[in-house]
């Protein structure tokens, strides 16, 4: 599984008093413990606290990359933010997130195709988030139409099917809507673009949001999911990634699986 | 429209190891060798690397060869009891890129030599050779432990691959490697699992990855050689998917082995319809290296100067300019 560490966003506490105060060590240590504990790519979200968040989005793609060359997720619903951050990211960039209405997709997907960079897309669009697999698949179809008229390479798109929290009333089919549309996204396209998801929004509110969250992303994983943006720091669910990894035949047993995924 | 040959795109790549050490790198070789690297599986071009070619060691024995055909004794002819000659004769004439030199003459249920008379062994063919050695002990594990602390310190700093490390005996030349700067032959029974089990366990001692070769115990044409090439690709397979503890360069033993089948040692009187005995044995021991060679395997192990010479070519054809 393509691990996106989530850690380094503003809506975390220490995270957020650290970008209003500049205090690159609170950064920097953060980077580099989630690429040590197995992080492909830092999600980098400013959060609602800065002021003028384009220049937060610059200090804390320049604060991560003196410690790190791991690709970054440029995270913000502002489109110059964005822009800003995948300009100093480099080319590994990725760019998260655009929802999925005609309008912004025809902001987001232009970006990618400029950059040549990867780009997560919500199943989500003007009227909110679907119902069921079937009106996430509809969104997921306009994605892909708008990559290829953009000419974005499908496997540089990641489908996010977009998890609501399990306790809200009446939502409780979400888990599995989604869980179908993963399935389903594989389908869509040949080669299909790839599939990641928010994850921790499952547990939001919960009083069990550890052992939810690694519940639902191996529930997640078995459907083909390839990609979350996920806690690197959470050990249990980094085991369960890996042994997920492992019963999928994505990597060779041995007594020490877990130890050897680290080295 | 053009033809586009389709490729895989891989994240891994196999490590890079030197074996051998020059005067300016605090050994005293002449000539060191480089093997893996690759981005690829063995030998696709038109996808990716394969950087440094496969290599041939020659085994040398501290004894002499004993119930080989007539054929292969006669190969090397008056050398055979003199691993210093014998080493020689393998690089001088038969042009090997290393020696694998073996103790079996240490191994208690045969001479049972002791350490000190296969020091004396080791000290003639650092001499005798400019080429990089594999020193291997005798398969014992008590006798091993107390051998090869000795041959390790007596090659201090050549930077030679040790042979073998085991799931249950690995600690001895883990510390060997790491006090005389050599590199480690970690060994499997034909089991990838038992394989990165063995790369985890000479990592947890600090031997580092890049330090490490990997050798599945593999046998000869026709005695399960397909199941080798099987674990072989899987191996090459992960490691280019970017398990790391499963990305090191492979060696195989391909004379020894070839050389207990009765297809590569019966004589023409026994078997007249095999046809001539000398051109079998080395063809049966050519064949099985071919096929390793597509397997993945780095560092081919071999006995006869004639399959050396058939496999060294099909290495140029391969890796070379035209290939």
């Amino acid at each position: 599984m393509i691990v996106i560490g989530e850690r380094l966003n503003g809506m975390f506490k220490d995270v957020g008093k650290a970008i209003v105060e500049q205090d690159r060590a609170v950064i920097q240590d953060l980077a580099k413990r989630q690429v040590e504990a197995g992080a492909h790519v830092l999600d980098l979200n400013v959060g609602p606290t800065a002021e003028d968040a384009v220049a937060a989005m610059k200090w804390l793609v320049e604060t991560t990359r003196e410690v790190t060359d791991a690709p970054l997720a440029i995270d913000s619903t502002k489109v110059a933010v964005i822009r800003a951050g995948v300009e100093l990211g480099g080319p590994t960039s990725m760019i998260n997130s655009s929802p999925g209405d005609e309008a912004k997709l025809d902001t987001y997907m232009p970006l990618a195709a400029e950059f040549a960079c990867d780009i997560v897309c919500l199943t989500i669009d003007e009227k909110g988030i679907p119902r069921d697999a079937n009106g996430r698949m509809e969104i997921a179809m306009r994605i892909v139409e708008k990559a290829m008229l953009n000419g974005v390479d499908l496997q540089r798109i990641y489908i996010d099917p977009v998890i609501i929290p399990c306790n809200v009333p009446d939502a409780g089919h979400h888990p599995g809507e989604v869980l179908e549309t993963i399935r389903q996204v594989r389908l869509i396209s040949d080669p299909p673009p790839k599939t990641t998801l928010g994850l921790s929004n499952v547990s939001q509110g919960t009083s069990q949001r550890h052992l939810i969250n690694r519940t639902y992303l191996v529930m997640c994983l078995a459907a083909g999911l390839d990609s979350a943006i996920v806690d690197p720091l959470d050990t249990d669910l980094m085991d369960a990634v890996i042994t997920a990894d492992l019963l999928m035949n994505r990597s060779v047993y041995c007594d020490d699986f877990l130890r050897a995924h680290r080295k | 429209m053009a033809f586009e040959m389709p490729t895989e795109r891989w994240s891994g790549k196999l490590n890079t190891v030197t074996i051998g050490a020059t005067s300016a790198q605090g050994g005293t070789r002449t000539s060191t060798v480089t093997v893996g690297g690759e981005t690829t599986l063995p030998f696709l071009k038109f996808e990716g690397e394969t950087p440094n070619p496969p290599v041939v060691a020659m085994e040398v024995l501290d004894m002499p060869l004993t119930d080989v055909p007539p054929g292969l004794a006669a190969a090397y002819g008056d050398v055979v009891g003199d691993p210093a000659a014998w080493a020689k004769k393998c690089v001088d004439e038969y042009a090997a890129d290393m020696i694998c030199l073996r103790f079996a003459g240490a191994n208690p249920e045969g001479a049972d030599k002791s350490p000190e008379e296969c020091r004396a062994v080791l000290q003639a063919v650092l001499q005798a050779v400019g080429v990089p050695l594999v020193i291997w002990g005798c398969g014992n594990f008590e006798k091993d432990n107390n051998l090869i602390p000795v041959l390790s310190q007596a090659a201090a700093g050549e930077r030679c691959l040790l042979g073998s490390a085991v799931q249950d005996n690995y600690k001895t030349i883990a510390a060997c490697s790491l006090a005389d700067g050599h590199l480690v032959i970690s060994e499997a029974p034909l089991d990838i699992q038992i394989q990165k089990q063995v790369n985890i366990l000479l990592t947890d001692m600090g031997v580092s990855s890049e330090n490490i070769i990997m050798y599945q115990t593999t046998g000869g044409l026709g005695y399960g050689v397909e199941y080798a090439y099987s674990i072989m690709e899987r191996t090459r397979l992960a490691a280019l998917s970017g398990d790391k503890m499963m990305s090191m360069p492979m060696i195989a033993v391909v004379g020894s082995e070839c050389w207990k089948t009765k297809e590569a040692r019966l004589s023409e009187e026994v078997a007249p319809e095999w046809g001539e005995a000398a051109v079998r044995g080395p063809i049966w021991e050519a064949t099985t290296a071919n096929l390793f060679l597509h397997g993945g395997t780095d560092i081919l192990v071999m006995w006869h100067p004639q399959a050396v010479a058939q496999v060294k070519e099909t290495i140029a054809q391969l890796t070379g300019e035209g290939a």
